[in-house]
Protein backbone atom coordinates (compact mmCIF):
# COMPACT_ATOMS: atom_id res chain seq x y z
CA UNK A 1 0.00 0.00 0.00
CA UNK A 2 1.04 3.56 -0.49
CA UNK A 3 -0.23 6.96 0.37
CA UNK A 4 -0.39 9.69 -2.21
CA UNK A 5 -0.83 13.14 -0.74
CA UNK A 6 -2.44 16.06 -2.52
CA UNK A 7 -1.84 19.46 -0.94
CA UNK A 8 -4.21 22.18 -2.09
CA UNK A 9 -3.49 25.83 -1.36
CA UNK A 10 -5.29 29.05 -2.28
CA UNK A 11 -3.36 30.85 -5.01
CA UNK A 12 -1.11 33.61 -3.65
CA UNK A 13 -3.17 36.35 -5.27
CA UNK A 14 -6.46 35.00 -3.85
CA UNK A 15 -7.56 36.42 -0.51
CA UNK A 16 -7.53 33.73 2.19
CA UNK A 17 -9.96 34.89 4.90
CA UNK A 18 -9.45 31.73 6.97
CA UNK A 19 -5.69 32.18 7.02
CA UNK A 20 -6.23 35.81 8.03
CA UNK A 21 -8.48 34.71 10.91
CA UNK A 22 -5.79 32.34 12.16
CA UNK A 23 -3.15 35.04 11.80
CA UNK A 24 -5.33 37.35 13.87
CA UNK A 25 -5.85 34.74 16.58
CA UNK A 26 -2.18 33.87 17.13
CA UNK A 27 -1.13 37.11 18.90
CA UNK A 28 -4.23 36.94 21.09
CA UNK A 29 -2.91 33.59 22.34
CA UNK A 30 0.52 35.04 22.99
CA UNK A 31 2.23 33.68 19.85
CA UNK A 32 4.26 36.35 18.14
CA UNK A 33 6.50 36.58 15.10
CA UNK A 34 4.16 35.07 12.51
CA UNK A 35 3.70 37.49 9.63
CA UNK A 36 1.48 35.49 7.31
CA UNK A 37 -0.80 32.42 7.46
CA UNK A 38 -2.28 30.64 4.46
CA UNK A 39 -4.74 27.82 5.07
CA UNK A 40 -5.07 24.94 2.63
CA UNK A 41 -6.26 21.36 2.45
CA UNK A 42 -4.45 18.04 2.54
CA UNK A 43 -5.89 14.91 0.94
CA UNK A 44 -4.43 11.48 1.72
CA UNK A 45 -5.25 8.91 -0.94
CA UNK A 46 -4.52 5.26 -0.19
CA UNK A 47 -3.62 3.30 -3.31
CA UNK A 48 -2.44 -0.32 -3.76
CA UNK A 49 0.75 0.77 -5.47
CA UNK A 50 2.33 3.85 -6.94
CA UNK A 51 2.89 3.74 -10.67
CA UNK A 52 3.26 6.56 -13.21
CA UNK A 53 -0.30 5.75 -14.31
CA UNK A 54 -1.62 6.08 -10.75
CA UNK A 55 0.19 9.38 -10.28
CA UNK A 56 -1.22 10.64 -13.56
CA UNK A 57 -4.69 9.64 -12.35
CA UNK A 58 -4.16 11.46 -9.05
CA UNK A 59 -3.06 14.58 -10.95
CA UNK A 60 -6.30 14.38 -12.88
CA UNK A 61 -8.34 13.93 -9.66
CA UNK A 62 -6.57 16.90 -8.11
CA UNK A 63 -7.26 19.06 -11.14
CA UNK A 64 -10.88 17.94 -11.59
CA UNK A 65 -12.29 17.57 -8.10
CA UNK A 66 -9.84 18.09 -5.25
CA UNK A 67 -8.87 21.61 -6.31
CA UNK A 68 -10.47 24.44 -8.23
CA UNK A 69 -7.75 25.66 -10.61
CA UNK A 70 -9.38 29.10 -10.73
CA UNK A 71 -8.50 29.81 -7.10
CA UNK A 72 -6.19 27.02 -5.93
CA UNK A 73 -2.85 25.37 -6.70
CA UNK A 74 -2.10 21.75 -5.85
CA UNK A 75 0.96 19.57 -5.37
CA UNK A 76 1.11 15.77 -5.38
CA UNK A 77 3.66 13.70 -3.50
CA UNK A 78 4.02 10.11 -2.34
CA UNK A 79 4.30 9.13 1.31
CA UNK A 80 4.82 5.70 2.86
CA UNK A 81 5.36 3.91 -0.43
CA UNK A 82 5.55 0.27 0.61
CA UNK A 83 5.49 -1.01 -2.95
CA UNK A 84 8.28 -3.65 -3.25
CA UNK A 85 11.35 -1.97 -4.65
CA UNK A 86 10.15 1.52 -3.84
CA UNK A 87 12.43 3.69 -1.78
CA UNK A 88 10.51 4.76 1.30
CA UNK B 1 -43.47 27.70 -19.41
CA UNK B 2 -42.04 24.81 -17.38
CA UNK B 3 -39.14 25.78 -15.17
CA UNK B 4 -37.24 23.05 -13.36
CA UNK B 5 -35.97 23.67 -9.84
CA UNK B 6 -33.23 21.26 -8.78
CA UNK B 7 -33.08 19.89 -5.25
CA UNK B 8 -29.66 18.74 -4.09
CA UNK B 9 -29.04 17.24 -0.67
CA UNK B 10 -28.64 20.41 1.39
CA UNK B 11 -30.58 22.75 -0.89
CA UNK B 12 -32.51 25.27 1.22
CA UNK B 13 -34.27 27.59 -1.17
CA UNK B 14 -35.73 25.15 -3.67
CA UNK B 15 -39.24 25.59 -2.23
CA UNK B 16 -39.01 29.38 -2.30
CA UNK B 17 -37.62 29.24 -5.84
CA UNK B 18 -40.49 26.99 -6.98
CA UNK B 19 -42.95 29.37 -5.34
CA UNK B 20 -41.36 32.36 -7.08
CA UNK B 21 -41.56 30.51 -10.40
CA UNK B 22 -45.28 30.08 -9.81
CA UNK B 23 -45.79 33.72 -8.83
CA UNK B 24 -43.88 34.65 -11.98
CA UNK B 25 -46.54 32.87 -13.97
CA UNK B 26 -44.75 29.63 -14.78
CA UNK B 27 -45.08 26.01 -13.80
CA UNK B 28 -42.36 24.83 -11.40
CA UNK B 29 -41.14 21.29 -11.97
CA UNK B 30 -39.18 19.59 -9.19
CA UNK B 31 -35.92 18.07 -10.42
CA UNK B 32 -33.82 15.70 -8.33
CA UNK B 33 -30.02 15.82 -8.20
CA UNK B 34 -29.74 12.05 -8.57
CA UNK B 35 -31.65 11.72 -11.84
CA UNK B 36 -30.48 12.13 -15.42
CA UNK B 37 -33.81 13.74 -16.23
CA UNK B 38 -34.84 17.34 -16.88
CA UNK B 39 -38.48 16.25 -17.36
CA UNK B 40 -38.92 18.33 -20.50
CA UNK B 41 -38.48 21.71 -18.81
CA UNK B 42 -37.78 24.92 -20.76
CA UNK B 43 -35.40 26.40 -18.19
CA UNK B 44 -33.67 25.42 -14.95
CA UNK B 45 -33.10 27.14 -11.61
CA UNK B 46 -30.30 25.94 -9.32
CA UNK B 47 -31.41 27.22 -5.91
CA UNK B 48 -29.48 28.42 -2.89
CA UNK B 49 -28.45 26.42 0.12
CA UNK B 50 -25.55 24.26 1.19
CA UNK B 51 -25.58 21.36 -1.26
CA UNK B 52 -23.54 18.43 0.01
CA UNK B 53 -22.89 20.47 3.14
CA UNK B 54 -20.51 22.72 1.16
CA UNK B 55 -18.00 19.88 1.63
CA UNK B 56 -14.73 20.23 -0.30
CA UNK B 57 -15.77 23.58 -1.86
CA UNK B 58 -19.21 25.13 -2.29
CA UNK B 59 -20.79 23.47 -5.31
CA UNK B 60 -17.82 21.20 -6.02
CA UNK B 61 -19.62 17.91 -5.43
CA UNK B 62 -23.00 18.99 -6.80
CA UNK B 63 -21.28 19.78 -10.05
CA UNK B 64 -20.78 16.04 -10.62
CA UNK B 65 -24.33 15.00 -9.74
CA UNK B 66 -26.32 13.18 -12.46
CA UNK B 67 -28.75 16.06 -13.03
CA UNK B 68 -25.87 18.49 -13.61
CA UNK B 69 -24.65 16.39 -16.55
CA UNK B 70 -28.02 17.12 -18.15
CA UNK B 71 -28.03 20.79 -17.10
CA UNK B 72 -24.54 21.36 -18.53
CA UNK B 73 -25.58 19.67 -21.76
CA UNK B 74 -28.83 21.68 -22.02
CA UNK B 75 -27.04 24.94 -21.18
CA UNK B 76 -24.66 24.21 -24.04
CA UNK B 77 -27.67 24.02 -26.33
CA UNK B 78 -28.91 27.39 -25.09
CA UNK B 79 -31.39 26.47 -22.35
CA UNK B 80 -31.77 29.30 -19.82
CA UNK B 81 -30.18 28.38 -16.49
CA UNK B 82 -30.28 30.57 -13.38
CA UNK B 83 -28.02 29.76 -10.44
CA UNK B 84 -28.78 31.60 -7.22
CA UNK B 85 -26.14 31.75 -4.47
CA UNK B 86 -25.15 28.09 -4.06
CA UNK B 87 -26.49 27.65 -7.59
CA UNK B 88 -24.05 30.36 -8.75
CA UNK B 89 -21.24 28.48 -7.01
CA UNK B 90 -22.29 25.27 -8.78
CA UNK B 91 -22.30 27.05 -12.17
CA UNK B 92 -18.75 28.30 -11.56
CA UNK B 93 -17.58 24.85 -10.45
CA UNK B 94 -19.23 23.45 -13.60
CA UNK B 95 -17.27 25.95 -15.73
CA UNK B 96 -20.54 27.17 -17.20
CA UNK B 97 -19.52 30.53 -15.75
CA UNK B 98 -15.99 31.88 -15.24
CA UNK B 99 -14.45 32.72 -11.88
CA UNK B 100 -15.19 31.36 -8.43
CA UNK B 101 -16.86 32.34 -5.17
CA UNK B 102 -14.76 32.46 -2.03
CA UNK B 103 -15.41 33.19 1.64
CA UNK B 104 -16.59 36.74 2.40
CA UNK B 105 -13.60 39.00 3.02
CA UNK B 106 -14.97 40.02 6.44
CA UNK B 107 -15.38 36.32 7.35
CA UNK B 108 -18.91 36.61 8.65
CA UNK B 109 -22.18 35.47 7.14
CA UNK B 110 -24.07 38.38 5.64
CA UNK B 111 -27.86 38.74 5.49
CA UNK B 112 -29.31 42.03 4.29
CA UNK B 113 -31.60 43.76 1.84
CA UNK B 114 -29.05 44.65 -0.83
CA UNK B 115 -29.20 47.46 -3.36
CA UNK B 116 -28.16 46.32 -6.82
CA UNK B 117 -27.89 47.77 -10.28
CA UNK B 118 -29.01 45.54 -13.16
CA UNK B 119 -26.19 46.02 -15.68
CA UNK B 120 -27.36 43.60 -18.34
CA UNK B 121 -31.04 43.18 -19.20
CA UNK B 122 -30.39 41.21 -22.36
CA UNK B 123 -30.61 37.76 -20.74
CA UNK B 124 -33.70 35.54 -20.48
CA UNK B 125 -33.60 36.14 -16.71
CA UNK B 126 -33.30 39.94 -16.67
CA UNK B 127 -35.32 41.13 -19.66
CA UNK B 128 -38.07 42.44 -17.35
CA UNK B 129 -35.66 45.04 -15.93
CA UNK B 130 -34.43 48.26 -17.50
CA UNK B 131 -30.71 48.49 -18.08
CA UNK B 132 -29.25 50.35 -15.14
CA UNK B 133 -32.35 49.78 -13.02
CA UNK B 134 -31.67 49.88 -9.29
CA UNK B 135 -33.38 47.21 -7.23
CA UNK B 136 -33.32 45.83 -3.69
CA UNK B 137 -33.00 42.08 -3.33
CA UNK B 138 -32.26 39.91 -0.31
CA UNK B 139 -28.64 38.80 0.00
CA UNK B 140 -27.44 36.04 2.36
CA UNK B 141 -24.16 34.26 1.98
CA UNK B 142 -20.99 33.13 3.68
CA UNK B 143 -18.96 32.49 0.56
CA UNK B 144 -20.12 35.13 -1.88
CA UNK B 145 -16.88 36.86 -2.84
CA UNK B 146 -16.64 36.67 -6.61
CA UNK B 147 -13.06 36.33 -7.84
CA UNK B 148 -11.44 35.85 -11.23
CA UNK B 149 -8.13 36.89 -12.73
CA UNK B 150 -7.84 40.43 -14.07
CA UNK B 151 -8.02 39.35 -17.70
CA UNK B 152 -11.28 37.48 -17.04
CA UNK B 153 -12.73 40.45 -15.13
CA UNK B 154 -11.78 42.79 -17.99
CA UNK B 155 -13.40 40.42 -20.48
CA UNK B 156 -16.60 40.19 -18.39
CA UNK B 157 -16.81 43.97 -18.27
CA UNK B 158 -15.90 44.43 -21.91
CA UNK B 159 -18.40 41.87 -23.20
CA UNK B 160 -21.22 43.13 -20.98
CA UNK B 161 -21.28 39.89 -19.00
CA UNK B 162 -21.55 41.65 -15.65
CA UNK B 163 -25.22 41.09 -14.89
CA UNK B 164 -25.61 43.02 -11.65
CA UNK B 165 -23.44 45.06 -9.32
CA UNK B 166 -23.67 45.83 -5.61
CA UNK B 167 -24.57 49.40 -4.70
CA UNK B 168 -23.98 51.33 -1.45
CA UNK B 169 -21.55 48.73 -0.08
CA UNK B 170 -19.74 45.63 -1.22
CA UNK B 171 -21.14 42.98 1.12
CA UNK B 172 -18.62 40.19 0.56
CA UNK B 173 -15.47 41.49 -1.10
CA UNK B 174 -16.54 40.61 -4.64
CA UNK B 175 -14.19 41.84 -7.34
CA UNK B 176 -15.45 45.04 -8.95
CA UNK B 177 -18.66 44.87 -6.86
CA UNK B 178 -19.94 42.03 -9.06
CA UNK B 179 -23.17 40.47 -7.78
CA UNK B 180 -23.94 38.36 -10.83
CA UNK B 181 -22.60 37.43 -14.24
CA UNK B 182 -23.73 35.73 -17.41
CA UNK B 183 -21.97 33.55 -19.96
CA UNK B 184 -21.04 34.74 -23.45
CA UNK B 185 -24.27 33.47 -24.92
CA UNK B 186 -26.35 35.07 -22.17
CA UNK B 187 -28.46 32.03 -21.32
CA UNK B 188 -26.60 31.04 -18.15
CA UNK B 189 -26.85 33.49 -15.25
CA UNK B 190 -25.31 33.29 -11.79
CA UNK B 191 -26.43 35.64 -9.04
CA UNK B 192 -25.37 35.82 -5.40
CA UNK B 193 -28.46 37.70 -4.09
CA UNK B 194 -31.76 35.81 -3.79
CA UNK B 195 -34.51 37.18 -6.04
CA UNK B 196 -36.79 34.29 -5.02
CA UNK B 197 -37.01 35.80 -1.52
CA UNK B 198 -38.04 39.20 -2.88
CA UNK B 199 -41.24 38.39 -4.75
CA UNK B 200 -43.94 39.07 -2.15
CA UNK B 201 -44.59 42.10 0.05
CA UNK B 202 -45.47 39.73 2.90
CA UNK B 203 -41.83 38.90 3.58
CA UNK B 204 -40.72 42.50 3.84
CA UNK B 205 -37.96 42.95 1.28
CA UNK B 206 -40.24 44.11 -1.53
CA UNK B 207 -40.91 42.51 -4.88
CA UNK B 208 -37.92 43.64 -6.91
CA UNK B 209 -36.79 40.04 -7.40
CA UNK B 210 -39.89 39.05 -9.32
CA UNK B 211 -38.42 40.21 -12.63
CA UNK B 212 -36.07 37.23 -12.65
CA UNK B 213 -39.11 34.97 -12.82
CA UNK B 214 -41.18 36.99 -15.29
CA UNK B 215 -38.37 37.79 -17.71
CA UNK B 216 -38.62 34.43 -19.48
CA UNK B 217 -41.92 35.50 -21.03
CA UNK B 218 -40.66 38.94 -22.00
CA UNK B 219 -37.53 37.62 -23.65
CA UNK B 220 -39.44 34.79 -25.34
CA UNK B 221 -36.02 33.19 -25.77
CA UNK B 222 -35.21 35.83 -28.41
Amino acid sequence: MARVVVDVMPKPEILDPQGKAVLGALPRLGFSGVTEVRQGKRFELEVPEVTPEVLAEVEKMAETLLSNPVIENFAVHVEDDLTPGASA
Amino acid sequence: MKIGVVTFPGSLDDVDAARAVGIGGHEAVALWHGEHDLKGVDAVVLPGGFSYGDYLRCGAISRFSPVMTEVIDAAGRGMPVLGICNGFQILCESHLLPGALIRNDHRTFVCRDQRLRIENNRTPWTAAYAEGQEVTIVLKNGEGGFVADEATLDRLEGEGQVLARYLDLNPNGSARDIAGITNERGNVVGLMPHPEHSVETLTGSGTDGLGFFTSLVESAFA
